[in-house]
């Protein structure tokens, strides 16, 4: 096709409005990156626009690593993550799994038991006194078992186990297989893209979330990261300080380190966003379907 | 199977109730075994709040429990009616909700255009995969983010001082504090919410471009006479489930960019829930208000589906 400079014109509009804007989505980001390899003197003396690290040091890393709170949010999260996802992944295959299948009896109710729950929730007083009467108050389970089961992503996993041809599970029935074996020898091994959907979904819901820790957990040494942050830097809470107050150096690094804590605790998503980008695409995608 | 086998004359419809029920269980034990756990859990963390939603009827107090305190009937409404930040609360939930309806819903839209303009297939990628990014974001370092840049010495600060601005601190004025919630929502958002506009642009057939431009249509004739009339379902949609949505702003952004300086802009039901409920630990009061705002929601929700389904013959249901 013959391009006009009507053409030309409108493309470079559309290329200088489109780096622009990744401009202005990427300079916040970067703006972190340099702050945290500054020195902290240089950076309060003269902030502005960064484009490169201000006396490049690596100090606050180093503090930052060392720092008792920081660690033990770092260790709470693996210890959420590495229980809860396990258990998101059962309960999340087994409802799917019972929502893709055909001729229950009670198969109607049950489903409209489920899909009720993802258009009314109780509200956060209710769900908090029921967590309290539960007796999972200060405890890591509070983080873990509310919110085992996503509707939402059942519904997706669902989707998925439909695709899944019906002469499959037929002649496993035949051959004498229960729904325990079809469901997890059968299928899922036929899901498994699926499957690392909804474990990212449910991975960064759990590693960015922090409003169910900050309204249960009483002690600061059981936070997760998110939370530790929030006291950081939102809050201005001088946890850090005070939890390391033997450590007087803490004050040299006093600003970056708020910088090198953002870095050490969105680096992890970041450095795997490119690559399950697209599962995550897909994830909309299918959720769109169902809309 | 040996059933049918005894009762040959026996149509299926005619079986027993009691029959079907053995019949069922036997063939699909398995099945109510595997979904068991999902019902146990919906049970004791979906159902067994929405049964502790009475107390929103009650005044509840930890030691009673909900079932030994006392009835009011609808004392904690008529009490939230009356409060002196009714109207305060309902107002600025309306005012984000609003503002971010007009600004963040249409942007994605916008996005969505544009990169599907893009010819070149890795500047398309790129720009996609950097729009998305901040999503993955958690809440918390987007907010302290914000937080850091609108501090009196911050970024914003320094740009608007080279301009000859004054160095403010942005979130302690309430007059700052929408533009502030809406950029900060945009830059979270606008690249995600995109991806579904994206999916609905590749689902158009590209005859009618072809279409169009034997018949000498140019770029934008083409947006505005098929990509755009493409693209309405999808919008009124997500229009109908933003709706929906109306009073539910977030509270998690507002709890975090807050202070109390700002109150009177910046409060919103559910960060008012939060404070009431779980703060001063008005358990009673923080539920009734949160019942309140999910029924007002549902209304939204309906009448916004009645709309769209009169009017473009697309709803949700």
């Amino acid at each position: 096709m013959k391009r006009t400079r009507y053409d030309y014109i409108m493309d470079t509009v559309i290329a200088v409005v489109m780096l622009a804007l990744c401009f202005i989505t990427l300079y916040p980001m970067y703006y972190v990156i340099v702050a945290s390899f500054s020195n902290n003197q240089a950076l309060l003396a003269t902030p502005g626009v960064l484009w490169y690290p201000k006396g490049f040091n690596v100090g606050a890393y180093t503090m930052a690593f060392k720092h008792p709170l920081l660690m033990s949010g770092y260790r709470n999260i693996l210890f959420v993550l590495v229980v809860s996802l396990p258990i998101n992944i059962l309960l999340t295959l087994c409802c799917g799994y019972f929502m893709a299948s055909k001729n229950i009896m009670f198969k109607g109710p049950i489903v409209a038991l489920i899909m009720f729950t993802m258009f009314f929730n109780a509200g956060m007083i209710p769900n908090y006194l029921n967590v309290r009467s539960l007796g999972l108050y200060d405890s890591l389970w509070a983080l873990i078992l509310p919110g085992a089961l996503s509707v939402y992503n059942s519904v997706i996993c669902k989707t998925a186990i439909e695709a899944v041809p019906d002469s499959l599970s037929e002649s496993a029935y035949i051959d004498g297989a229960n729904d325990l074996i079809i469901l997890f020898r059968i299928i899922f091994p036929l899901i498994v893209p699926t499957t690392m959907v909804l474990l990212l979904y449910y991975g960064i819901g759990h590693w960015n979330g922090w409003f169910n820790a900050s309204i249960y957990l009483q002690d600061n040494y059981k936070l997760p990261i998110q939370n530790v942050l929030r006291a950081v830097l939102i809050a201005n809470s001088n946890i850090l300080n005070a939890a390391a107050a033997e450590n007087d150096k803490m004050d040299q690094f006093a600003e970056t380190i708020k910088y090198a804590a953002i870095v050490i605790s969105t680096v992890p998503v970041l450095c795997i966003y490119p690559f399950i980008q697209k599962y995550f695409v897909k994830g909309v995608m299918i959720g769109a379907v169902k809309g | 199977m040996t059933g049918q086998a005894v009762k040959p004359s026996a149509p299926i419809n005619k079986q027993s109730f009691g029959y079907r029920l053995k019949k069922d269980f036997y063939r699909n034990k398995f099945k109510y075994l595997i979904i068991l756990p999902v019902l146990i859990y919906l049970a004791i963390f979906c159902y067994k709040p929405m049964y502790g939603l009475v107390i929103a009827f009650k005044e509840y107090r930890p030691n009673l429990g909900i079932a030994g305190s006392p009835w009011v009937g609808f004392k904690q409404f008529t009490n939230f009616f009356k409060d002196p930040y009714f109207f305060r609360l309902i107002r600025n939930t309306f005012s984000i909700s609003l503002l971010s309806l007009v600004f963040c819903f249409p942007a994605p839209i916008i996005l969505a255009l544009f990169i599907n303009e893009i010819r070149n297939n890795v500047f398309k990628r790129t720009v996609q995969t950097i729009t998305y990014m901040p999503y993955f974001i958690s809440m918390v370092v987007a907010c302290s983010l914000v937080k850091t840049y609108t501090q009196q010495n911050g970024l914003v600060s320094q740009i608007v001082m080279a301009f000859g601005g004054d160095a403010v601190n942005w979130l302690n004025k309430s007059q700052y504090f929408y533009p502030i919630y809406i950029l900060s929502e945009l830059w979270q958002t606008v690249g995600w919410n995109s991806i579904i506009y994206l999916a609905a642009l590749t689902g158009i057939d590209q005859e009618q471009y072809e279409a169009a431009r034997i018949d000498g249509a140019s770029r934008m004739q083409q947006l505005w006479s098929i990509t755009l009339p493409n693209l309405v379902p999808t919008i009124m949609i997500l229009l109908i489930l933003r709706m929906g949505g109306i009073l539910n702003v977030g509270f998690e952004k507002i709890i975090l960019l807050y202070n109390e300086g700002i109150y009177d802009v910046a409060d919103v039901i559910s960060s008012y829930v939060y404070r009431r409920g779980i703060i001063n630990a008005s358990y009673s009061y923080g539920a009734a208000i949160g019942l309140f705002n999910s029924a007002v929601n549902i209304v939204f929700l309906l009448v916004s589906n009645w709309i769209s389904t009169r009017y473009t013959e697309s709803g949700l249901f």
